[in-house]
């Protein structure tokens, strides 16, 4: 049997309301608010959270990691390498991006279970990213959200298997991004909406049902995406589905329309409240559609967490429009009245990636103390070359002392720094994010996340910060 | 092990205003500094047989030093260690007259730090490990913020309110600037309240702009010899008793035993420089004192670290006005890096201009009574880990 065996997803902390936006414009508001990534964050440093969820969910390491989003950090460049380096993947690992298409994540799925049932791969790993933007004043800045979710393919401790799948393509230009530019943009909406997306869903859904004999009774759970929330309504009535008990929600109001992972973000949050014999149709449009039947089994309930999954996004912090403009660098602000200090060398990049990707101090073998930057003699001992391998980037901590910086240079002022003392052993003084400045105390729980570093440098360079604990 | 004690004299030093020297280069600054330590000394640079320059970012190599003195074809050192440069600068011309090898050296320190663009310290550039972390992920911590980390913990740990805590850090501010208006050749010279600091703008919380030294160009400069020879050339030199630098190996915020409450480096030099010049209690024997004040909470600590003040007591120092003016040990006479400001290659060879002539009984309206004994502590890295150089000097040869 193959199916997914495991699930997560990431929302980030901040959230932009629709007034605010519509405050800034003077046009109308959608209502409800949407998921913005900080300006540390990108496609890439959300996939790393939703897959470190998802490994830590389902226990397995996994054999594969796919990545799929239209927003990877580079036009050359594969993302998923360094999302398997920042969760610490062997380096055996199959890595592939799956990327230009809001599909991707489906697609990807596909492979996966090819991979995993011809029995050339174990454990799949699927994160799908988005971090996409509308023009200002356009209807997607308000509709558009950021996030991420992650899901294993495997054969063993299988929570829903893949019973069914239907694929087609279509060639119909609706939405897309030409290279060089920041924005989406799309045809007029009443011919994509009922033309493109309507028809060719609708192509899909009664595809896959007539293909292995099912109604839409049959089903707990229908899960798909859609351009916005009116069309993605209007699509469950003409499939024959009951919008209040069979449809997930597609989190339009909350999160927006998070784009490449929003099958899978949906999918999640069904599998974490799905029971064993629960029969799920998943269907995935962009250019063209991917369709799935997965049958839950009695193993999610091994996987079902104490707590829900959306309790770990509950910590909301608001932006404002002008926050939101500066972190996407849509307004120039000031650049800092001093030289630009010096970018990091990619050969002392090279050399530092395993603690610098996968945040591994050391531990020394004789005195047991745990330290980061790993060294080769130890700092409480002095014993040489008796240090091992310790990975921090998985261990909780609390700030021992902190600093709120006002002077140094960065998109967000003040810079927060925390030494965080690890449960366990270990202290570094780390950035930390997600946080405002009067929540700050000694003794505040946090936990570590990758991120971008704000540098200006023709490469994305990622580093571990500290975020309180939820 | 041997000791430095009354084997090395100071006969001539030098000093240039400190400031925005909009209209100064490095060579003016290294000139001035240097003609004026010769003319104190009554020696003539060509009769100087060795040079230690010491500067962090205001010119590579020796000849930065040779450059503009047309120094012909003598030894030229260039040292640096940070923000203790100007002391390394000091040790290596003591130790090489010591040793017997020359007889008068010179050292000069040099920073021009308003040329940089820089409003504060220009971050140091490095190929390999950042100052806390792994290449490539430098912070930028700010140094107030830096410092800002002690402090934070140290009202923590003493159970402290941060609004007492401010105050009491305020008063050091307040204190350095009263003695910097004495100074005519200090970056700031005009007097400072209480209020007046607590109100000024928040860099780092908890401290304030007004928490933090000058930035400033500068240098200053000293010429040595031998103890025995001393006397040639002027009635009152000044005897080095002690030489001690402590560095650490740069692990304070990586191990979890660090306290944030004192700097390790501090407190060995100091049991260092203590052993070697003989000194039992510090507070009782010394008679002046320079630190490095490069924000008000590192002064405050120094105060326990060097062992004036129990851990956790100093604020009862503060308000007692211990290291005032008329206070039992004056701290920072001649402003500190607060007031007379912090060219960083220069500013140890400054806390040395003022201890010696504060020995010498010349440091005309800041000057302490009958003084024996002086120190400088100049510091240079953060709370990570750094250089700690300490220099006790005194007005007489064989005399504890």
């Amino acid at each position: 049997m193959v199916g997914i065996t495991s699930f997560e997803a990431y929302i980030p902390a901040y959230r932009l309301s629709r007034d605010e936006i519509s405050r800034a414009w003077g046009t109308g508001s959608m209502g409800g608010e949407k998921a913005v990534a900080r300006y540390d964050e990108d496609s890439l440093t959300m996939a790393v959270a939703a897959t470190l969820g998802c490994v830590n969910r389902g226990g397995q390491q996994g054999d594969g990691l796919f990545f799929a989003s239209t927003t990877s950090p580079y036009k050359e460049k594969q993302a998923a390498s360094i999302i398997a380096a920042a969760v610490d993947l062997p380096s055996e690992t199959r890595t592939a991006d799956f990327t230009d298409s809001l599909r991707g994540a489906t697609i990807a799925m596909n492979s996966a279970v090819d991979a995993v049932r011809s029995g050339s791969a174990e454990n799949i790993i699927i994160a799908a990213s988005d971090e996409r933007m509308g023009a200002g004043k356009s209807e997607f800045e308000q509709i558009l959200g950021d996030g991420a979710a992650a899901i294993t393919i495997g054969k063993s401790g299988v929570i829903a298997s893949v019973d069914g799948n239907y694929s087609a393509f279509s060639e119909f230009m609706d939405i897309w991004r030409r290279e060089g530019s920041a924005f989406i943009q799309s045809w007029e909406s009443r011919f994509i909406t009922s033309e493109g997306y309507a028809k060719i869903m609708q192509r899909a859904v009664s595809g896959i049902m007539k293909k292995y004999n099912l109604t839409p009774k049959n089903f707990s759970k229908v899960i798909y995406n859609g351009p916005d929330k009116r069309s993605h309504a209007i699509l469950a009535k003409r499939l024959g589905f009951d919008v209040e008990t069979q449809v997930q929600d597609p989190m339009y109001q909350s999160i927006g329309n998070t784009g490449t992972p929003a099958v899978l973000m949906m999918l999640g949050f069904a599998l974490d409240e799905a029971s064993p014999g629960d029969l799920i149709l998943v269907a995935n449009y962009g250019d063209g559609a991917d369709a799935f039947i997965l049958r839950v089994t009695e193993n999610i309930k091994m996987v079902q967490g104490e707590r829900r999954m959306m309790e770990n996004f509950k910590r909301k912090i608001p932006v404002t429009y002008e926050t939101y403009l500066s972190w996407r660098d849509l307004v120039p602000t000031e650049e800092p009245r001093h030289p630009e200090p010096e970018s990091p060398s990619i050969t002392c990049l090279w050399r530092e990636r395993r603690s610098n990707l996968a945040f591994y101090g050391s531990k020394c073998t004789s005195c047991g103390t745990v330290q980061y930057p790993p060294q080769r003699v130890c700092t409480k001992c002095q014993s040489k070359d008796h240090l091992e391998e310790y990975k921090l980037s998985d261990k909780r901590g609390h700030i021992f002392t902190y600093a709120i910086d006002q002077l140094s240079w960065s998109k967000q002022i003040p810079v927060l720094i925390g030494v965080v003392d690890f449960e366990g052993g270990g202290r570094v003084m780390s950035e930390i994010c997600d946080c405002n400045p009067d929540e700050m105390r000694i003794g505040m729980p946090v936990e570590m996340c990758f991120r971008k570093l704000d540098q200006d440098t023709d490469i994305q360079n990622y580093f571990w910060k500290g975020r309180p604990v939820i | 092990m041997g000791k430095i004690t009354d084997k090395a004299a100071i006969i001539g030093m030098g000093c240039t205003n400190f400031g925005e020297l909009w209209d100064k280069s490095v060579d003016d600054l290294i000139i001035d500094a240097t003609y004026e330590a010769c003319e104190d000394a009554g020696v003539d640079l060509k009769d100087i047989e060795a040079a230690w320059l010491g500067t962090v970012f205001s010119g590579h190599t020796a000849m930065s030093l040779s450059s503009p003195l047309s120094w012909q074809y003598k030894p030229v050192t260039r040292v640096e260690n940070m923000c203790a440069t100007g002391t390394e600068a000091l040790r290596a011309a003591v130790y090489a007259v010591a040793s017997g090898v020359y007889d008068i050296a010179l050292a000069v320190g040099v920073e021009k730090l308003k040329d940089t663009g820089w409003i504060g310290v220009q971050p140091t550039n490095v190929v390999g490990r950042s100052t806390m972390g792994t290449a490539g992920t430098d912070l930028g911590l700010s140094p107030p913020a830096m410092f800002s980390l002690m402090a934070q913990r140290y009202f923590h740990d003493f159970k402290i309110d941060p609004e007492e805590g401010r105050r009491l850090l305020a008063e050091i501010t307040v204190k350095n600037h009263h003695n910097g208006s004495l100074n005519p050749k200090a970056h700031f010279q005009r007097e400072l309240t209480v209020e007046q600091v607590l109100k000024a703008p928040i860099v780092a919380w908890p401290l304030g702009i007004l928490d933090c030294c000058g930035v400033s160009d500068g240098a200053a400069a000293a010429i040595v010899t031998r103890s025995d020879m001393a006397k040639n050339f002027r009635k009152d030199p000044i005897y080095v008793k002690a030489l001690a630098t402590s560095v650490g190996p740069r692990r304070n915020p990586t191990v979890q035993d660090y306290d944030f409450t004192h700097i390790e480096e501090n407190v060995r030099a100091a049991q260092m420089a203590y052993d070697e010049a003989g000194i039992k209690n510090a507070l009782e024997e010394l008679s002046v004192a320079e630190v490095h004040d490069c924000f008000t909470i590192h002064e405050m600590i120094l105060y326990e670290d060097l062992g004036w003040s129990p851990k956790g007591q100093a604020r009862k120092d503060i308000d007692a006005g211990t290291f005032k003016l008329n206070g039992k040990l004056p701290v920072n006479t001649d402003g500190g890096l607060k007031c007379f400001g912090h060219p960083l290659g220069a500013s140890g060879l400054r806390m040395q201009y003022e201890v010696y002539h504060q020995l010498q009984g010349k440091a005309g309206d800041r000057q302490v009574k009958d003084p024996r004994l002086g120190l400088i502590h100049n510091f240079g890295g953060g709370v990570w880990g750094g250089i700690a150089c300490i220099a006790i000097s005194g007005n007489e040869l064989d005399r504890r």
